[in-house]
């Protein structure tokens, strides 16, 4: 692929310049790095090497990108069951989430959680839960924890729009806004809540957005396929969080190309819609953006190159690499290592 | 050596645990200025400051969640769920969340938290403020659930919950709050998992937890005044890690297990246990064990109906000479 053209009509729009070459070709690469394992998960599912259920974020890479580009070091993400974009966006390497959906020894978990909870410590994914709304609270806790303790991190916490309806939504962000907590609530809204138009049962038109006044939060809903204003929101909201001012709630619009999970074609779309949202891919803005940067398409093929090649590196070493050692069964089930209920 | 309300062993054990560590934290509704609706944090707002006691909304969900945060980033949080019938609104935390974070991340995760419950029947609160949930706890592989019976076990055990690394749910009897007991001075940290011997005898072993020990005790004491029949009560203290050892060397001197179970009866801890000891006690039994335990009923409020269901020392009594003297 190649970077498309430049279009007159937004080479009109004034040129910003405060995120600077060297963050957009991060934010660029780490959506490609999203974008070729995701799509690489996809084709290993066909292959009846990635077992169970997974849920890509193909469309939604954005957004994975921006926020994490705009982390510091030692700053917490929390993901949905949707995890792998955000896992990989902290720099966790494409072979461990690839050998983890595949159960196989070299996974980030060695195959004992799965695709649906992507977990890396070291890189500040503090877990992917898959129970819906349920990492609300514990992000808001581990920010609970920052303030206490007088740190700096700002803990970040991704859900879909379906998760703007459940209860643990509610009790998390007010209980964040009345203790002034260091946390980040992101909706990535892709308009549907598994099958169903998350339109047809919210009682208001911005799932997350509409509803920050109700928490005395300012309403911030901002196109979550465009890395460098997610970017840009990112880095005021972590910001106002450092300073102690308290959490920050965002909706993000975006889409997603695939189905909900593996096993959902998405024949519920309207005609026309995916293909409508296709025109408007982050990765497509983005070769735009850095287009109209003056960023030479050759550096932007030569980060392709090298995203595609660290991927099909990935899914050769997790193609090589043996089973899950079922050794591990039993282990780390109490603090001990062990799986004793009983003397 | 002082004499101390169960209620107020919580306390302290509480206040010895965060004058030794700064990381153990308090979440939960009620808790700081108003001491608790059982009172069983009296004095530690006024000591430890609103930093360290944080009082809530009436948020469970959020109660669990932000402890499992804090616990995950570094803290040593203890949360309260006032009523543990509660429990149901915040259950993904104690099914989903608590449980299985350390295992499924391989490790990575730790979860090192207390829940405090007020567990349990005998105060004429209903069906929804009156329930022994133990069971509903003990289920998930990765929890560790204790429940004392004594002050003094409060305090110990209370501050080995803290010290754990694993989540604890803690059981507090609510009718035992005002229930006295000596402490001794100074630290006191017990252990996980080993029951209690409170008296031997050598005609049957009686399992009880919780409010039913003290129902175990008075009714052994009757049982051998009585009729001399003779037998040895252990407290088990802790579901999991589950003392079995002890209850199998018990079974094997009496010949005869009863347990004494406040929870409705059906997957009550006792039938683990009676399960246990007949995969490997089974030729140590003289005759099949059994269980005594609530109905499989939701609990009524009124006085009369409450009491035939919570089983009572007259309940123990006849129930373990009929099925001795016979």
């Amino acid at each position: 692929m190649t970077a498309k053209p430049r279009k007159p009509a937004e080479a009109a729009i004034p040129l910003n310049d405060d995120i600077g070459e060297d963050v957009r070709l991060g934010l660029y690469r780490t959506q490609m790095i999203i974008r070729e394992a995701e799509q690489r998960a996809y084709d290993l599912f066909l292959q009846n090497l990635v077992k169970g259920t997974s849920h890509l974020s193909l469309g939604q890479e954005a957004i994975a990108a921006g926020f994490a580009m705009a982390m510091k070091p030692g700053d917490l993400s929390f993901c949905t069951y949707r995890g792998h974009a955000h896992t990989l966006a902290r720099g966790v390497e494409p072979e461990k989430v690839l050998g983890e959906l595949m159960g196989r020894d070299n996974g980030l978990m060695r195959g004992k959680g799965g695709s649906m909870h992507l977990t890396s410590v070291e890189h500040g994914v503090m877990g992917s839960y898959a129970i819906i709304g349920a990492h609300l609270p514990i992000a808001t806790g581990a920010a609970w924890r920052a303030k206490y303790r007088g740190d700096s991190d700002v803990s970040v916490c991704f859900f879909g729009d379906g998760t703007t309806n459940i209860g643990a939504f509610h009790e998390a962000i007010n209980l964040a806004v009345i203790w002034k907590l260091p946390v980040v609530f992101v909706c990535e809204n892709n308009l549907y809540m598994e099958y169903t138009p998350i339109s047809e049962v919210t009682a208001v038109a911005q799932p997350a957005a509409d509803r920050a006044s109700a928490y005395g939060l300012e309403r911030i809903l901002i196109d979550g396929n465009d890395a460098d204003v997610v970017y840009r929101t990112a880095s005021q909201a972590y910001a106002r969080a450092r300073a102690g001012e308290g959490p920050s709630l965002i909706e993000c619009l975006t889409y997603r190309h695939s189905g909900h999970s593996r096993a959902d074609p998405a024949k519920y779309r309207p005609e026309g819609e995916l293909e409508d949202w296709k025109k408007r891919d982050p990765i497509l803005v983005y070769r735009d953006r850095l287009a109209k940067f003056g960023v030479a398409s050759e550096k932007v093929a030569l980060i392709d190159d090298e995203v595609r090649d660290i991927v099909d590196k990935a899914t050769d070493a997790c193609k090589a690499a043996p089973p899950t050692s079922t050794d591990i069964l039993f282990t780390d089930v109490y603090a001990d290592g062990g799986w004793a209920w009983r003397n | 050596m002082a004499e101390l309300t169960y209620r107020d062993a919580v306390s302290r054990g509480l206040a010895q645990e965060m004058e030794r560590d700064p990381d153990v934290v308090l979440i939960g509704e009620d808790i700081g200025k108003a001491g608790g609706v059982f009172k069983a944090t009296v004095g530690l707002f006024d000591r430890f400051g609103p930093e360290r006691v944080c009082d809530t909304p009436i948020s469970e969900q959020a109660i669990l969640g932000a402890a499992m945060g804090a616990a995950m980033t570094g803290l040593k949080p203890v949360a309260e769920i006032m009523f543990a019938d509660f429990l149901g609104v915040c259950y993904d935390y104690i099914a989903n969340e608590f449980p299985k974070s350390r295992y499924m991340t391989n490790g990575q995760v730790k979860c090192p938290l207390v829940v405090r419950l007020g567990n349990g029947g005998g105060a004429r609160f209903g069906a929804q403020h009156s329930q022994s949930v133990e069971n509903w706890c003990m289920q998930f592989p990765g929890l560790k659930v204790v429940s004392p019976s004594s002050p003094v076990d409060v305090v110990g055990l209370l501050a080995a919950a803290i010290r754990d690394p694993d989540p604890v749910m803690f059981l507090e009897h609510k009718s035992l709050y005002a229930t006295k007991g000596e402490v001794p001075d100074g630290e006191i940290v017990d252990q996980l998992g080993v029951a209690k011997v409170l008296r031997h005898g050598g005609d049957a072993t009686i399992v009880a937890l919780g409010m039913m020990v003290h129902r175990a005790t008075a009714a052994s004491e009757r049982l051998k005044a009585e009729y001399g029949i003779d037998c040895t009560v252990i407290d088990l203290r802790s579901l999991v890690p589950m003392d079995t050892r002890t209850v199998l060397a018990s079974v094997a001197e009496t010949g005869r297990l009863f347990t004494v179970e406040e929870n409705p009866r059906v997957l009550g801890w006792g039938a683990e246990i009676v399960s246990i000891v007949a995969d490997e006690g089974f030729y140590d039994l003289d005759a099949p064990p059994i269980r005594i335990t609530a109905p499989n009923i939701p609990l009524p409020a009124a006085d009369a109906l409450e009491d035939l269901c919570i089983p009572s020392v007259d309940r123990v009594v006849e129930t373990i000479r009929a099925a001795l003297v016979a």
